[in-house]
């Protein structure tokens, strides 16, 4: 051991032990009381604890003895220090730098869908998913790049893994990144159909960023703090004037498009967004994006405190047997593939390996900014369930389910979910809809909404007011569509560079990010590839968050699951064999929760395979399935599932891959008896020479 | 009490500048000068832009 580790005081271990009773209490209460609805503070509480309690202990148990963290030794950024990209920060900045990064749409997504099985399942999987398995991983993968100069996943991989399965790691996070992408794509688009108020706020970001970019450029450059202000001032006015677009007969048709259209006109913008420069549209809007979206989250936390709300969703609803109407399949393995950001996502092993560590003062540090980060995303998460818990269920039933289910007037839908159990009257349902401004709440999965309704309601509990409800209902749908929108932008833009790279493989000048022939190929396929799976979604018979969430879930699984197998590699490489199973054990996991999920998505009752047969055996029959309209629309929800299917079997072998090049790396790490990790050398922090 | 409040405002610039992708300048200034004198120092506005462009060039980390 390098580090003595200090024996808490007398009343340290007081206060920790009041923490674990007080903690054990409200997951007691969370976990057993039946029958009554109970407060959201006992699930908040109880969240508190299990962190407090999660960073303190495991979190300093990974640190002292599987990273064996030393804040003696100089980090990258005091090694390398350029003042631009290598800066030794200051803790408190870093951590808010690298929260910002992980925080998105993801945790607000997730527990929303996974509501439909009660609130207690998901809270027990984001809260004991985080402390073993995402924040580990945050903090894991962060640790290994502190003693790699700060290099990326994909490296790590090549290093420790072989060149190959960095190469298969790499493919994989272009095809997860296409998922992501569409799916978050979809949410905006269900947010938005048939809503011209939604739409309008919406569209208004795209001069308000132009006017921002303009102003940043040459009135008053680099000023973002001051033009953000001005940026927010101009939306909040937007969604005061969308609501009068909403009632206006003739500025309300301009703005009322279906899902089809809604993704077209997704389509044709992310292409533009990523083809203009930068400065222009795309910067803009990604610091009105980032300071909106920590302002929310805020918002969030405020309003379930003060308004402490019920939860008037089951603790455990019947559809944990997999016949629920939001996704299909049982809680295992669904639950898991659902919650992912939140829980443990594999995306965080990008940022904890990209800027983060470039950042880090000292290796002491490591533990607060990647396992505390992660710690506060689920802490999000859980508000996000909250407020979809706190909502009646049966108007958060109509929300979430399909058209295909639940019908598509207010009648309909309130029969079918109150024989479900979950008794709603269509006056409620319609009801809910006046209050936040809109004419119907029917089928609008993603979340997005779910969650807008939820705020919006706990906001109006608080400050009262004619007409409030339908403000903070936009408002809400507004930040999720601005920051989504900017994911999709940026995404597209790394998405272009990634296929450039791979394209200049084949031929040498399309790799020049300069070309505008390379450039727009590649924006042009990059586009194309979200695209499909967007369209896709816009048309699917079960209104496409259905079938393309669990599609996005198992990927960013695979990807946690491969960044974890490559902790655990390093972890026996560095010859800690007892402490294999801290990344080992979330490792397998995860790999056994995307393969069954991948299997089931592969073959059975809920696989894309069974619903590409449905379609083409009604096809053969010469009937029509809805929503498809004639025999052409058929053809391309049959194809549609093919190629869904198709992705999940290369999601599989890529799991499997990684799996083999992991116990192959491992086996061979175990028998050699000294440490083989590629770390970079110990440099002591006081003997940096001054460059 | 004051100096205090000054410095919790200037982190949280720094914070919500590094979020958009731009560092601190006066510690960039600060390094270049005491490292590299011979270069140029490049003003706020140059400094700004150049960071813009460099945040978007892919490799990118944002998350979902």
């Amino acid at each position: 051991m390098h580090t003595a580790v200090a024996k808490p005081s007398p009343a340290g271990k007081i206060l920790w032990a009041v923490i674990a009773i007080i903690g054990a209490w409200c997951l007691g209460v969370v976990a057993l009381r039946r029958g009554e609805p109970i407060n959201a503070i006992w699930v908040v509480a109880a969240a508190i604890a299990v962190f407090l309690i999660g960073y303190r202990f495991y979190g300093k148990f990974i640190n002292d003895n599987v990273l064996r963290m030393d804040p003696s030794r100089a980090t990258p950024a005091v090694l390398r220090n350029d003042g631009l990209d290598y800066v030794p920060t200051d803790k408190w900045v870093v951590f808010g730098h690298h929260f910002a990064a992980i925080a998105g749409a993801g945790p607000l997504v997730g527990p929303v869908l996974a509501a439909q099985m009660g609130y207690l399942p998901g809270t027990i999987w984001i809260l004991f998913g985080v402390v073993f398995a995402g924040a580990v991983q945050d903090f894991m993968i962060l640790g290994l790049s502190l003693r790699r100069d700060g290099r990326s996943l994909g490296n790590m991989l090549r290093d420790e893994l072989g060149p190959v399965a960095g190469v298969v790691a790499m493919f994989g996070v272009l095809v997860l990144m296409m998922i992501v992408l569409a799916v978050l794509a979809l949410v905006v688009v269900k947010a938005l159909t048939h809503s011209p108020w939604g739409t309008f706020t919406v569209a208004c970001t795209i001069p308000i960023a132009l006017l921002m970019g303009i102003y940043l450029r040459w009135v008053r450059p680099g000023r973002i703090l001051e033009v953000s202000i001005i940026g927010l001032v101009l939306l909040l006015a937007s969604i005061w004037f969308g609501s009068h677009v909403s009632v206006s007969p003739t500025l309300a048709p301009l703005f009322n498009f279906d899902a089809k259209a809604l993704a077209w006109l997704l389509i044709a913008y992310g292409f533009c967004a990523s083809v203009l420069p930068v400065w222009l549209l795309l910067a803009p809007r990604d610091y009105l994006s980032t300071f909106l979206k920590i302002g929310t989250i805020l918002l969030l936390a405020l309003a379930i405190f003060l308004a402490a709300p019920t939860l008037q969703m089951p603790a455990v609803t019947k559809f944990i047997d997999g016949t629920g109407p939001v996704f299909q399949g049982n809680l295992f393995p669904f639950l898991f593939i659902t919650i992912a950001c939140g829980a443990v996502s594999g995306w965080h092993s990008i940022i904890a390996s990209g800027t983060t560590p470039k950042l880090l003062a000292s290796e002491g540090e490591a533990r607060m900014v990647g396992y505390g980060g992660m710690l506060m995303e689920a802490f999000v998460a859980i508000m996000a369930l909250i407020a979809a818990a706190s909502l009646h269920p049966g108007v958060y039933f109509a929300m979430n389910s399909p058209s295909a289910l639940i019908g598509t007037t207010a009648q309909q839908a309130a029969t079918t979910i109150s024989e479900w159990g979950f008794v709603v009257t269509p006056d409620e349902l319609l009801n809910t809809a006046k209050n936040i401004g809109e004419t119907s709440i029917l089928s609008r999965a993603g979340g997005a909404p779910t969650l807008a309704v939820g705020m919006a309601q706990l906001l109006h509990g608080i400050i009262p007011g004619e007409g409030m409800m339908a403000f903070w209902y936009h408002y809400a749908i507004l930040f999720e569509a601005l920051f989504i929108l900017t994911t999709v932008d940026a995404g597209t833009r790394v998405g272009r560079f990634m296929i450039q790279e791979i394209a200049g493989l084949v031929y040498k000048p399309l790799q020049h990010t300069e070309s505008w022939t390379g450039n727009l190929l590649a924006t042009a396929i990059c586009v194309g590839l979200w695209g499909y799976f967007l369209y896709q979604g816009a048309v699917d018979p079960l209104g496409g968050i259905n079938t393309l969430w669990p599609l996005f879930g198992i990927a960013n699984q695979m990807l946690a699951a491969v960044a974890l197998m490559l902790a655990t590699v390093v972890t026996v490489k560095l010859k800690r064999e007892r402490y294999v199973l801290v990344p080992g054990i979330p490792a397998i996991w995860l790999v056994v929760c995307t393969l069954t999920a991948g299997w089931q998505k592969l073959s059975g009752p809920i696989s894309f395979s069974a619903a590409a047969q449905k379609y083409a055996q009604a096809a053969a029959d010469g009937k029509l399935l809805a929503p498809a309209k004639d025999a052409a629309e058929m053809q391309r929800i049959i194809t549609n599932n093919y190629v869904d299917a198709a992705l999940t079997g290369i999601f599989i072998l890529l799991i499997l891959t990684m799996l083999g090049f992991t116990l192959n790396a491992i086996l061979k790490a175990w028998r050699i008896n000294h440490p083989t990790a590629h770390e970079e050398p110990y440099v002591a922090l006081g003997s940096v020479p001054i460059q | 009490m004051n100096a205090n409040l000054r410095a919790i405002w200037k982190r949280a610039v720094q914070t919500a500048r590094l979020s958009c992708g731009v560092p601190d300048y006066d510690v960039y200034v600060k390094h270049l000068r005491e490292h590299h004198p011979e270069r140029p120092v490049p003003s706020y506005k140059e400094f700004f832009r150049e960071r813009q462009i460099a945040r978007y060039k892919g490799t990118g980390g944002r998350c979902c």
